[in-house]
């Protein structure tokens, strides 16, 4: 797949024949993966295709059983989260922002809390926190997040995915994962999502989309790679196969134009 | 940043406690008489919320960081019984005793946490066990060491002074204990960086790992500060009543719980406060104590509790509710 890669810049996260196995079970098979600055890999795949075992490999949860993970060329292991995280790896989850009944202020700096001095005591500063995490959001163009002691519970899906990857971003994220960020969401929250994964991009990070919607996949997607059975099913560039093509992939065959035509032609009578 | 308008009052964790609290207390100064309200009428309900309320709310921690502690119900007479068998029965001095049983407490709490966090067992049930075990192990020794099922402690001047004395007629020094201890946890939760560790574990404990917070060593060291905190309340009622029983503190299992629940901490962890719990505790004793106070059946006690504990959940659920839909009022420009 290397004829893919046109330039020789190194990527900033690359996978080189990770396998994973639960004890007899192989949940991931020789799984080869680039992503580079500024670009949006799209790892599509249906439910139980091994995404989210191949998340938590890059994110430090899961050690692979074989294979190496390489960052800008050189081999790195991530023996937990943290170390991954320490490394610039950042995962955002389905459903951003975690903590529902914390404040956005608090829930933004959740164990990198800045203080003050207060004599020898140490405090949390309320006030900074607040001001720099409604900054970030700002920053991504979410405007309607104003109040830093607002609680996380009282946004809308769509903010608090902006807000985690504001979150990310904020802390030196240099690799962002992003865990099915449009799931849940309408379709205008999914668009103001995928705006901030736009501007993600443009301020060089490198960004691993998981998805099973292609609509979204293909509205900022670079890269795409296809996870079926936990092997690697496809990899091409943008405007190399349709969004029908893609489907079919992640579906496992041609079942859904033979679905689809079905159900035209029920639309149609 | 902050403004002070009703509205964003409303919305803090303590309001409803506070609200509660302030009708609670109109209610018996109405029914109860002057007595209710009166200098040692006080000393009646701050009494039991002293005790309590040093085991409230760092029962309230693990409430908010999403577990729970029910062994402080046996912690409470055992570390009364070691006391009393240390320092009374063998007649170590005084500190002796109440090294060793911090010491007890401190392992029984580690014990408390390790298999919480090793075994990933609710800590409901996990504490629940531990409660049966301590128990019967403090009877059992009892019985084993001494052959009674209570020990007379007589305590020296001064450790009665600090741990277990009346002043004022009839406010126990234990009152000071818990207004100083929670003045620390205020600073803990609410103004210390561990604080925002614990609304993170509460609120989404893998989450919360992977932020970089030691989760585990921080449920373990909940734990020892709830068993801790029973203990000591133990040791102060053992140097108090010059005596320390087997079968004492079951109550605090429940007493404890309530008392933090109408403080505004709800049981899926994540929200609350130390103010809220405060207030939770003295209206839970202003209740318990209140009914003696007036001209109702006694035995309307517990129901008076219960309705109570109904209200106060309905009530906390609706300023969360509050609370997450809340926006600053908008800023004209």
């Amino acid at each position: 797949m290397s004829k893919n890669i046109k330039s020789n810049r190194k990527p900033v996260l690359e996978l080189r024949n990770v396998n994973k196995s639960f004890g007899p079970i192989d949940v991931l098979h020789d799984i080869s993966l680039k992503v580079h600055k500024g670009e949006v890999l799209c790892l599509l795949g249906d439910n139980g295709a091994g995404k989210s075992t191949l998340i938590k490999t890059l994110c430090g949860v899961h050690k692979p059983t074989s294979g190496t993970i390489l960052m800008d060329g050189e081999e790195v292991n991530f023996p937990n989260p943290r170390s991954a995280a320490d490394k610039g790896i950042s995962t955002v989850h389905q459903f951003g922002g975690t903590f529902p009944l914390m404040s956005i202020g608090r829930s933004f700096f959740v164990g990198v809390e800045p203080t003050k001095n207060f004599g020898p005591i140490k405090i949390f500063d309320r006030k900074k926190a607040n001001e720099i995490a409604v900054k970030a959001v700002q920053d991504f163009g979410i405007t309607r997040i104003d109040d830093g002691d607002r609680l996380i519970g009282g946004l809308s899906g769509g903010e608090r995915q902006s807000l985690a990857i504001a979150r990310a971003v904020h802390f030196g994220a240099r690799v962002l994962i992003l865990d099915e960020p449009t799931a849940a969401l309408g379709v205008k929250q999914a668009s103001h999502v995928l705006r901030i994964v736009n501007e993600a991009k443009k301020r060089g990070l490198a960004v691993i989309f998981i998805t099973h919607q292609v609509m979204h996949a293909m509205a900022v997607g670079d890269h795409f790679a296809v996870l079926i059975r936990g092997g690697i099913a496809a990899d091409f560039k943008k405007g190399e196969r349709s969004r029908e093509e893609i489907t079919d992939l992640m579906a496992g065959g041609e079942t859904m134009a033979d679905l689809e035509a079905e159900i035209q032609a029920s639309i149609d009578e | 940043m902050r403004n002070l308008s009703i509205g964003s009052l409303l919305i803090r964790p303590e309001a409803g406690a506070f609200l509660g609290m302030v009708f609670v207390f109109v209610f018996f100064a109405v029914f109860g008489g002057s007595t209710f309200t009166s200098f040692s009428g006080a000393a009646s309900w701050l009494n039991v919320a002293a005790n309590l309320g040093i085991i409230a709310i760092p029962i309230g921690f693990l409430m908010i960081a999403g577990e729970l502690d029910l062994s402080i119900g046996a912690m409470v007479p055992a570390a009364s019984m070691s006391m009393g068998i240390i320092s009374g029965y063998y007649g170590l001095p005084i500190l002796v005793g109440v090294g060793l049983t911090m010491l007890f407490a401190a392992t029984f709490g580690w014990i408390n946490g390790i298999i919480v966090v090793r075994t990933e067992v609710p800590s409901l049930i996990v504490t629940m066990g531990t409660l049966f075990s301590i128990a019967g192990l403090t009877l059992f020794l009892s019985i084993f060491l001494t052959d009674t099922t209570a020990v007379a402690l007589n305590a020296p001047a001064w450790a009665k002074a600090v741990f277990g004395d009346f002043y004022f007629g009839s406010y126990q020094i234990i009152i000071l204990w818990w207004l100083g201890m929670t003045a620390i946890y205020v600073y803990f939760l609410h103004f210390s960086p561990w604080g925002n560790w614990l609304y993170a574990m509460g609120g989404d404990k893998v989450s919360a790992r992977n932020a970089g917070i030691p989760t585990n060593k921080l449920t373990i060291g909940m734990f020892m500060l709830s068993s801790l905190s029973a203990a000591f309340v133990g040791i102060c009622q053992t140097i108090l009543f010059n005596s320390a029983q087997v079968s004492s503190g079951m109550s605090f299992i429940f007493n404890t719980i309530i008392s933090v629940v109408i403080g505004g901490v709800i049981l899926t962890g994540g929200f609350g406060s130390v103010i809220g719990i405060f207030f939770g505790t003295i209206t839970f004793a202003m209740v318990n104590q209140g009914i003696y106070f007036t001209d109702f059946d006694r035995n309307l006690s517990s129901l008076i509790v219960g309705i109570m504990l109904l209200i106060a959940v309905l009530m906390n659920n609706t300023f969360r509710q509050m609370a997450l839909t809340h926006t600053s009022p908008k800023k004209k420009k």
